[in-house]
């Protein structure tokens, strides 16, 4: 097991409890921060650590902070994006279900660097259970001095709150999300501007993944260069990889990024190998947005390198050979798949999810579910799925938000890896799974 | 016209959530508040919104009715028809159905005679399919309100569906107590 981070005490029994998250060291780099560093120096400790979003886009975290508007006269904001969503992701409903004080310092570190006085927490509503051990949690750090009025007698004042979203995937989207924290639907804004200069209610606002504040209290505590000598090449760090699938132990993993696929998928320190002893015949590596990975080459990249669990590694060969990171979502498919099928429910996840703004995405959708459909029912043709091909290809960097781009490269990526496998469905007219 | 007898209100401790809550917005922005308390006023009104719950939390907020259809509309855990006294939600998405969600919902299908979408005719139970709830891990999986069951079986299914009809399962209980 590589360097523990962020669940190195996740199995500490009732580490949800102010007092024993306290004992084991929590809340000591608040203590550190707003007594011995200013916020600017936060800011550069977290750029010089390398930490990227962990929500999927691997944005660099300290440089989407140094965009805020410093000289606005507006109040700034930290909103935490807990709308996990993206399927095959489950590992942010983990921190804040077991270590919600983690969370909550690295809302107060955040909050603090970018001189934000209110923050909020955007929790799926599906989670309401988590949004209740969250604002217990908040109770706590209130009572004893972490939140509220003159924190730690500094002066600094930051106010916490949970804010419940009502299902919907696309409120992931960081502008839609701020749209559905100011309790409108969850359409995506056009950028720019961007949150850091027009954010919520028009203010300045930083919007950041669970897990990524939730590592911000061990950079402050243990600093950049502990942080960036983690990981491999522009990956920093460690990533919680959350696995499901076809193996024999699915769960959340937290991984020193660069650590090899193979290693990933067959120790049994992570996954554990295939179930059934089956073969490995497909992967997503990044939550289903990201392009499909037949066995060959997750394992191994067009040039016949061991493959990495890391932003550049899974990236190499770009969308024709190689696949992203993404949220760390990782699903894992043997042999008895039907990779038609399993794209099926993908297309029509991003159908039910597209939110209808831009006509691309909103059509787009709902025709390569039917498509799809159809094709899976042994009722497609030849041309349907050059037609596939054609509608992702206008889908495709047209759209407002990424969920268009998001709805085509699966279908994209199944096509170019797996084509044989679509025309056998065309050619016997049925399923052949 | 409404009828005045339709016309819902909270009783005072649902008001005082209602209202602690708008403070955690600044002034003027109450309006962000219309999510939480719309969760709030479907676990009150028997898991659906209706019209007059809808027009109801409009006055609530100070915000035209029109503001809050808009949202009700938009995200998929409100209900604007009715529903059953427990509403089972099963996922469908990628990783669940690579775990056999499919088999899930058919054993649900079968046992309580409905499809997804439909209530029983005693009105205990309705059937949703959902999109990914965000526990692969434990494929696959349902939520019934506010709880998670994951690792389906049929056999726990049964025991499931036992267990709500004995103690008449109602899933829209307030989320927030």
């Amino acid at each position: 097991m590589g360097k523990q981070i962020l669940l190195k005490n996740i199995d500490v029994p009732g580490l949800a409890d102010f007092q024993v998250y306290r004992k084991l060291g929590g809340y000591t780099a608040v203590e550190k921060a707003l007594k011995t560093l200013s916020p600017d120096q936060i800011t550069e400790e977290v750029k010089k650590s390398g930490l990227k979003g962990r929500g999927g886009a691997g944005f660099p975290t300290g440089m989407k902070w140094s965009f805020i508007d410093k000289q606005s006269e507006k109040a700034k904001y930290l909103v935490c994006n807990y709308d996990e969503s993206e399927p095959g992701t489950f590992k942010d409903r983990h921190i804040g279900k077991l270590n919600p004080h983690q969370l909550i310092e690295g809302m107060i570190l955040g909050s603090y660097a970018l001189g934000a006085n209110t923050a909020y927490i955007y929790i799926r509503g599906e989670l309401f259970y988590v949004l209740k051990i969250l604002e217990k949690a908040i109770q706590e750090a209130y009572k004893n001095g972490f939140l509220g009025e003159n924190i730690l007698g500094t002066g600094y004042s930051l106010d916490l709150y949970c804010h419940p979203g009502a299902g919907a995937y696309i409120c992931g989207e960081e502008t839609a999300l701020l749209e559905s924290l100011e309790g409108k639907r969850g359409n995506p804004r056009i950028k720019p501007p961007f949150p850091a200069i027009v954010g919520l209610y028009g203010s300045p606002t930083v919007v950041n993944n669970v897990e990524t504040i939730a590592a911000l209290p061990w950079i402050v505590k243990n600093g950049y260069e502990a942080y960036a000598a983690i990981g491999i090449g522009n990956s920093k760090g460690t990533k919680l990889i959350s696995a499901c699938g076809h193996i024999n132990k699915p769960g959340i993993y937290e991984i020193e990024l660069g650590l090899p696929v193979e290693e990933f998928i067959y120790s049994d320190e992570y996954c554990g190998g295939i179930r059934n002893g089956n073969k490995l015949k497909a992967v997503v590596a990044g939550g289903s947005s990201v392009p499909i990975l037949p066995a060959s080459l997750i394992l191994k990249t067009a040039a016949g390198e061991p493959r990495l669990m890391s932003y550049e590694s899974l990236a190499e060969g770009g969308f024709q050979t190689g696949t992203m990171l993404g949220s760390g979502g990782f699903i894992v498919m043997d042999h008895t798949t039907c990779i038609v099928k399993n794209l099926l429910t993908f297309a029509r996840f991003y159908r039910h999810e597209s939110c209808g703004q831009c006509s691309p995405c909103r059509e787009g959708t709902s025709w390569m579910e039917k498509i799809l459909t159809r094709i899976e029912n042994g009722q497609g043709t030849m041309k349907d799925i050059d037609l596939l091909v054609d509608i992702a290809k206008h889908v495709e960097g047209n759209t407002i938000c990424p969920l268009g781009d998001a709805a085509a490269w699966p279908v994209a990526s199944a096509i170019r890896h797996f084509r044989e496998e679509f025309e056998e469905h065309v050619k016997l007219q049925k399923c052949p799974f | 016209m409404q009828d005045k007898n339709n016309i819902p209100e909270f009783n005072r401790e649902t008001l005082d959530l209602v209202n602690q809550i708008i403070k955690r917005y600044p002034q003027g922005r109450q309006k962000s508040a219309l999510l939480p308390v719309l969760h709030i006023a479907q676990s009150e009104n028997s898991g659906w919104l209706s019209p007059e719950m809808m027009d109801y939390v409009a006055s609530l907020l100070d915000i035209q009715p029109i503001e809050v259809y808009e949202v009700a509309s938009f995200y998929s855990m409100y209900n604007l028809k009715p529903v059953g006294n427990c509403v089972i939600e099963v996922c469908q998405t990628g990783p669940c159905w690579l775990n056999g969600a499919e088999q899930i919902l058919s054993h649900f299908e079968t046992r309580l005679g409905i499809k997804p979408g439909e209530t029983t005719p005693d009105g205990k139970f309705t059937l949703k399919t959902v999109e990914c709830l965000a526990a692969c891990g434990n494929a696959p999986v349902i939520q019934v309100g506010t709880e998670y069951h994951e690792n389906l079986t049929p056999s726990k299914v049964d025991k499931l569906l036992e267990q709500w009809k004995s103690e008449n399962k109602k899933s829209h209980t307030n989320p927030y107590l």
